[in-house]
Protein backbone atom coordinates (compact mmCIF):
# COMPACT_ATOMS: atom_id res chain seq x y z
CA UNK A 1 0.00 0.00 0.00
CA UNK A 2 1.80 3.10 -1.01
CA UNK A 3 0.63 6.56 1.24
CA UNK A 4 0.80 9.60 -1.14
CA UNK A 5 -0.02 12.81 0.84
CA UNK A 6 -2.15 13.52 3.51
CA UNK A 7 -4.85 11.68 3.00
CA UNK A 8 -8.25 12.78 5.25
CA UNK A 9 -9.24 9.74 6.04
CA UNK A 10 -8.10 6.36 4.36
CA UNK A 11 -11.16 4.46 2.01
CA UNK A 12 -10.52 1.16 4.72
CA UNK A 13 -11.02 2.80 7.56
CA UNK A 14 -14.34 4.21 9.69
CA UNK A 15 -17.64 3.94 7.26
CA UNK A 16 -15.39 2.83 4.54
CA UNK A 17 -15.03 -0.68 6.61
CA UNK A 18 -18.76 -1.19 6.45
CA UNK A 19 -18.68 -0.35 2.90
CA UNK A 20 -16.12 -2.80 1.85
CA UNK A 21 -18.33 -5.54 4.74
CA UNK A 22 -21.67 -4.41 2.82
CA UNK A 23 -19.40 -4.81 -0.60
CA UNK A 24 -18.36 -8.07 0.32
CA UNK A 25 -21.67 -9.67 1.47
CA UNK A 26 -22.27 -8.79 -1.79
CA UNK A 27 -19.56 -10.08 -3.42
CA UNK A 28 -20.59 -13.44 -1.64
CA UNK A 29 -23.92 -13.50 -2.51
CA UNK A 30 -23.52 -12.72 -6.43
CA UNK A 31 -20.77 -14.54 -7.10
CA UNK A 32 -22.23 -17.75 -5.29
CA UNK A 33 -25.53 -17.71 -7.05
CA UNK A 34 -23.51 -16.93 -10.70
CA UNK A 35 -21.62 -19.77 -10.05
CA UNK A 36 -24.69 -22.17 -9.36
CA UNK A 37 -26.73 -20.72 -12.23
CA UNK A 38 -23.98 -20.46 -14.70
CA UNK A 39 -22.51 -24.20 -13.47
CA UNK A 40 -25.93 -25.88 -13.14
CA UNK A 41 -28.19 -24.09 -15.70
CA UNK A 42 -26.30 -21.45 -18.01
CA UNK A 43 -28.48 -22.27 -21.12
CA UNK A 44 -31.97 -20.85 -19.78
CA UNK A 45 -30.61 -17.91 -19.63
CA UNK A 46 -27.26 -17.02 -20.57
CA UNK A 47 -27.93 -13.16 -20.72
CA UNK A 48 -28.91 -13.11 -17.36
CA UNK A 49 -26.51 -15.29 -15.74
CA UNK A 50 -23.42 -14.41 -17.60
CA UNK A 51 -24.42 -10.57 -16.11
CA UNK A 52 -24.69 -12.23 -12.84
CA UNK A 53 -20.79 -12.84 -12.70
CA UNK A 54 -20.02 -10.04 -14.37
CA UNK A 55 -22.04 -8.07 -11.25
CA UNK A 56 -20.23 -10.67 -8.74
CA UNK A 57 -16.61 -9.87 -10.07
CA UNK A 58 -17.18 -6.03 -10.04
CA UNK A 59 -18.51 -6.73 -6.10
CA UNK A 60 -15.38 -8.52 -5.24
CA UNK A 61 -12.79 -5.80 -7.39
CA UNK A 62 -14.70 -2.93 -5.68
CA UNK A 63 -14.34 -4.33 -1.95
CA UNK A 64 -10.54 -5.12 -2.79
CA UNK A 65 -9.79 -1.58 -4.56
CA UNK A 66 -11.64 0.00 -0.86
CA UNK A 67 -9.95 -2.39 1.16
CA UNK A 68 -6.38 -1.55 -0.19
CA UNK A 69 -6.52 1.98 -0.20
CA UNK A 70 -4.22 3.52 -1.53
CA UNK A 71 -3.91 5.23 -5.36
CA UNK A 72 -4.01 2.53 -7.40
CA UNK A 73 -7.10 0.88 -4.65
CA UNK A 74 -9.27 4.25 -4.84
CA UNK A 75 -9.00 3.92 -8.94
CA UNK A 76 -10.40 0.59 -8.89
CA UNK A 77 -12.88 1.51 -6.69
CA UNK A 78 -13.86 4.42 -8.25
CA UNK A 79 -13.73 2.49 -11.86
CA UNK A 80 -15.81 -0.37 -9.78
CA UNK A 81 -18.64 2.11 -8.77
CA UNK A 82 -18.76 3.85 -11.99
CA UNK A 83 -19.81 0.70 -14.01
CA UNK A 84 -22.25 -0.71 -11.02
CA UNK A 85 -24.05 2.83 -11.05
CA UNK A 86 -24.27 2.61 -14.81
CA UNK A 87 -24.71 -1.08 -14.67
CA UNK A 88 -27.72 -1.41 -12.28
CA UNK A 89 -29.62 1.57 -14.20
CA UNK A 90 -29.36 0.16 -17.24
CA UNK A 91 -29.98 -3.33 -16.36
CA UNK A 92 -33.02 -1.88 -14.19
CA UNK A 93 -34.57 0.06 -17.65
CA UNK A 94 -33.66 -2.97 -19.75
CA UNK A 95 -35.21 -5.17 -17.40
CA UNK A 96 -38.74 -3.31 -17.20
CA UNK A 97 -38.71 -2.64 -21.04
CA UNK A 98 -37.60 -5.74 -22.53
CA UNK A 99 -38.55 -8.75 -19.61
CA UNK A 100 -37.36 -11.15 -22.71
CA UNK A 101 -33.96 -10.27 -22.31
CA UNK A 102 -33.73 -11.13 -18.24
CA UNK A 103 -35.52 -14.51 -18.35
CA UNK A 104 -34.36 -15.06 -15.02
CA UNK A 105 -33.53 -12.73 -11.99
CA UNK A 106 -29.74 -11.21 -11.76
CA UNK A 107 -28.71 -8.84 -9.10
CA UNK A 108 -29.42 -6.03 -10.85
CA UNK A 109 -32.95 -6.69 -12.55
CA UNK A 110 -35.45 -3.98 -11.54
CA UNK A 111 -32.50 -1.55 -9.91
CA UNK A 112 -32.16 -4.39 -7.74
CA UNK A 113 -35.47 -4.81 -5.83
CA UNK A 114 -34.88 -8.17 -4.92
CA UNK A 115 -32.13 -7.09 -2.59
CA UNK A 116 -34.22 -4.27 -1.46
CA UNK A 117 -32.64 -1.42 -3.76
CA UNK A 118 -28.96 -2.16 -2.35
CA UNK A 119 -26.86 -2.76 -5.32
CA UNK A 120 -28.89 0.65 -6.78
CA UNK A 121 -27.29 2.35 -3.57
CA UNK A 122 -24.10 0.64 -2.67
CA UNK A 123 -22.33 2.21 -5.78
CA UNK A 124 -23.74 5.54 -4.61
CA UNK A 125 -22.54 5.79 -1.32
CA UNK A 126 -19.36 4.13 -2.64
CA UNK A 127 -18.71 6.52 -5.00
CA UNK A 128 -20.05 9.96 -1.97
CA UNK A 129 -17.14 7.75 0.06
CA UNK A 130 -14.67 8.15 -2.63
CA UNK A 131 -15.17 11.84 -3.17
CA UNK A 132 -15.40 12.62 0.71
CA UNK A 133 -11.85 10.63 0.69
CA UNK A 134 -10.31 12.24 -1.68
CA UNK A 135 -6.58 13.77 -1.56
CA UNK A 136 -6.22 17.62 -1.72
CA UNK A 137 -3.62 17.65 -4.59
CA UNK A 138 0.02 17.74 -3.74
CA UNK B 1 -35.67 -43.49 14.33
CA UNK B 2 -38.50 -43.29 11.78
CA UNK B 3 -37.74 -40.37 9.44
CA UNK B 4 -41.13 -38.23 8.52
CA UNK B 5 -40.95 -38.13 4.84
CA UNK B 6 -44.59 -38.41 4.19
CA UNK B 7 -46.29 -36.22 5.97
CA UNK B 8 -45.79 -32.42 5.46
CA UNK B 9 -42.11 -32.91 4.46
CA UNK B 10 -40.67 -31.67 7.43
CA UNK B 11 -38.20 -29.55 6.93
CA UNK B 12 -35.42 -29.27 9.19
CA UNK B 13 -34.63 -25.81 9.07
CA UNK B 14 -38.02 -24.60 10.28
CA UNK B 15 -39.31 -24.02 13.65
CA UNK B 16 -37.54 -23.27 16.47
CA UNK B 17 -34.07 -23.95 15.52
CA UNK B 18 -34.69 -21.03 12.92
CA UNK B 19 -36.81 -18.90 14.89
CA UNK B 20 -33.75 -18.47 17.90
CA UNK B 21 -31.06 -17.24 15.74
CA UNK B 22 -33.09 -15.13 13.88
CA UNK B 23 -34.47 -13.33 16.86
CA UNK B 24 -31.32 -13.30 18.20
CA UNK B 25 -29.40 -11.96 15.32
CA UNK B 26 -32.06 -9.17 15.05
CA UNK B 27 -31.60 -8.78 18.86
CA UNK B 28 -27.75 -7.71 18.51
CA UNK B 29 -28.27 -5.46 15.43
CA UNK B 30 -31.46 -3.50 17.39
CA UNK B 31 -27.64 -3.20 19.83
CA UNK B 32 -25.15 -2.82 17.51
CA UNK B 33 -27.35 0.09 15.95
CA UNK B 34 -28.04 1.74 19.11
CA UNK B 35 -24.55 1.79 19.91
CA UNK B 36 -23.44 3.19 16.72
CA UNK B 37 -26.08 5.52 16.66
CA UNK B 38 -24.44 6.57 20.23
CA UNK B 39 -20.61 6.22 18.69
CA UNK B 40 -20.08 3.53 20.75
CA UNK B 41 -17.49 0.75 19.31
CA UNK B 42 -18.78 -2.87 19.28
CA UNK B 43 -19.12 -3.80 23.08
CA UNK B 44 -18.99 -7.12 24.84
CA UNK B 45 -22.41 -7.44 24.39
CA UNK B 46 -21.90 -7.55 20.22
CA UNK B 47 -19.02 -10.53 20.47
CA UNK B 48 -20.98 -12.17 23.26
CA UNK B 49 -23.89 -11.77 20.95
CA UNK B 50 -22.05 -13.06 17.52
CA UNK B 51 -20.71 -16.18 19.58
CA UNK B 52 -24.24 -17.10 20.49
CA UNK B 53 -25.43 -16.46 17.21
CA UNK B 54 -22.49 -18.91 15.79
CA UNK B 55 -23.64 -21.33 17.98
CA UNK B 56 -27.02 -21.00 17.07
CA UNK B 57 -26.32 -21.16 13.43
CA UNK B 58 -24.01 -24.38 13.70
CA UNK B 59 -27.12 -26.12 15.74
CA UNK B 60 -29.39 -25.13 12.57
CA UNK B 61 -26.12 -26.33 10.12
CA UNK B 62 -26.30 -29.70 12.18
CA UNK B 63 -29.45 -30.38 12.22
CA UNK B 64 -29.82 -29.73 8.79
CA UNK B 65 -26.85 -32.24 7.70
CA UNK B 66 -28.68 -34.90 9.98
CA UNK B 67 -31.84 -34.53 8.30
CA UNK B 68 -30.11 -34.58 4.87
CA UNK B 69 -27.81 -37.76 5.84
CA UNK B 70 -31.24 -39.41 7.00
CA UNK B 71 -32.45 -39.36 3.71
CA UNK B 72 -34.31 -35.95 3.40
CA UNK B 73 -32.87 -33.54 0.52
CA UNK B 74 -33.40 -29.85 -0.01
CA UNK B 75 -35.52 -28.57 -2.85
CA UNK B 76 -32.58 -27.02 -4.44
CA UNK B 77 -29.28 -28.63 -3.01
CA UNK B 78 -27.15 -26.32 -4.52
CA UNK B 79 -28.52 -23.36 -3.54
CA UNK B 80 -29.27 -24.75 0.19
CA UNK B 81 -25.77 -25.72 1.05
CA UNK B 82 -24.41 -22.42 -0.61
CA UNK B 83 -26.80 -20.90 1.69
CA UNK B 84 -25.79 -22.65 4.90
CA UNK B 85 -22.08 -22.36 4.05
CA UNK B 86 -22.62 -18.77 4.10
CA UNK B 87 -24.70 -18.40 7.00
CA UNK B 88 -22.21 -19.79 9.18
CA UNK B 89 -19.68 -17.50 8.13
CA UNK B 90 -21.48 -14.33 8.81
CA UNK B 91 -20.91 -13.97 12.50
CA UNK B 92 -17.17 -14.35 12.39
CA UNK B 93 -17.14 -11.70 9.53
CA UNK B 94 -18.83 -9.38 11.19
CA UNK B 95 -16.77 -10.66 14.60
CA UNK B 96 -13.19 -9.73 12.06
CA UNK B 97 -14.37 -7.11 10.60
CA UNK B 98 -15.81 -5.67 13.89
CA UNK B 99 -12.33 -6.44 15.80
CA UNK B 100 -10.30 -4.12 12.98
CA UNK B 101 -12.92 -1.46 13.27
CA UNK B 102 -13.15 -0.04 17.76
CA UNK B 103 -15.53 2.51 16.14
CA UNK B 104 -19.01 3.47 15.85
CA UNK B 105 -18.76 1.99 12.25
CA UNK B 106 -17.64 -0.82 13.98
CA UNK B 107 -20.96 -1.63 15.81
CA UNK B 108 -22.61 -0.51 12.06
CA UNK B 109 -20.78 -3.46 10.93
CA UNK B 110 -22.37 -5.92 13.39
CA UNK B 111 -25.84 -4.42 12.57
CA UNK B 112 -25.29 -4.43 8.77
CA UNK B 113 -24.65 -8.51 9.13
CA UNK B 114 -26.99 -9.26 11.56
CA UNK B 115 -29.72 -7.84 9.65
CA UNK B 116 -28.09 -10.14 6.34
CA UNK B 117 -28.33 -13.13 8.52
CA UNK B 118 -32.01 -13.61 8.97
CA UNK B 119 -32.37 -13.02 5.22
CA UNK B 120 -29.95 -15.68 4.63
CA UNK B 121 -32.23 -18.41 7.12
CA UNK B 122 -35.29 -17.59 5.34
CA UNK B 123 -33.84 -18.23 1.77
CA UNK B 124 -32.29 -21.02 3.49
CA UNK B 125 -36.04 -22.36 4.32
CA UNK B 126 -37.32 -21.33 1.03
CA UNK B 127 -34.48 -23.30 -0.50
CA UNK B 128 -35.42 -26.62 1.26
CA UNK B 129 -39.23 -26.21 0.86
CA UNK B 130 -39.18 -25.74 -3.50
CA UNK B 131 -41.62 -28.18 -4.48
CA UNK B 132 -40.85 -31.26 -6.60
CA UNK B 133 -37.42 -31.00 -5.46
Amino acid sequence: MVETGPARQRTNSGPGRLLIAVYLLFAIAATSRAGLQIATKFDEAPVAYLLSGVAALIYIVAAVGLARAGHTGRRVALACCSVELVGVVAVGILSLVDKDLFPDETVWSQFGSGYGYIPLVLPVLGLIWLWRTRQAPA
Amino acid sequence: MVPVTSVGADSPVDGIVATVPIVLSLLVAVWALVAAVRHRPPDRVQFVGLAVLEVALLVLSVLALVAVGGGDRPGEPGAFFGYLVTLVCLPPLAWVLARMEPTRWGSAIVCAVCLVAPVVVVRLQQTWEVLGG
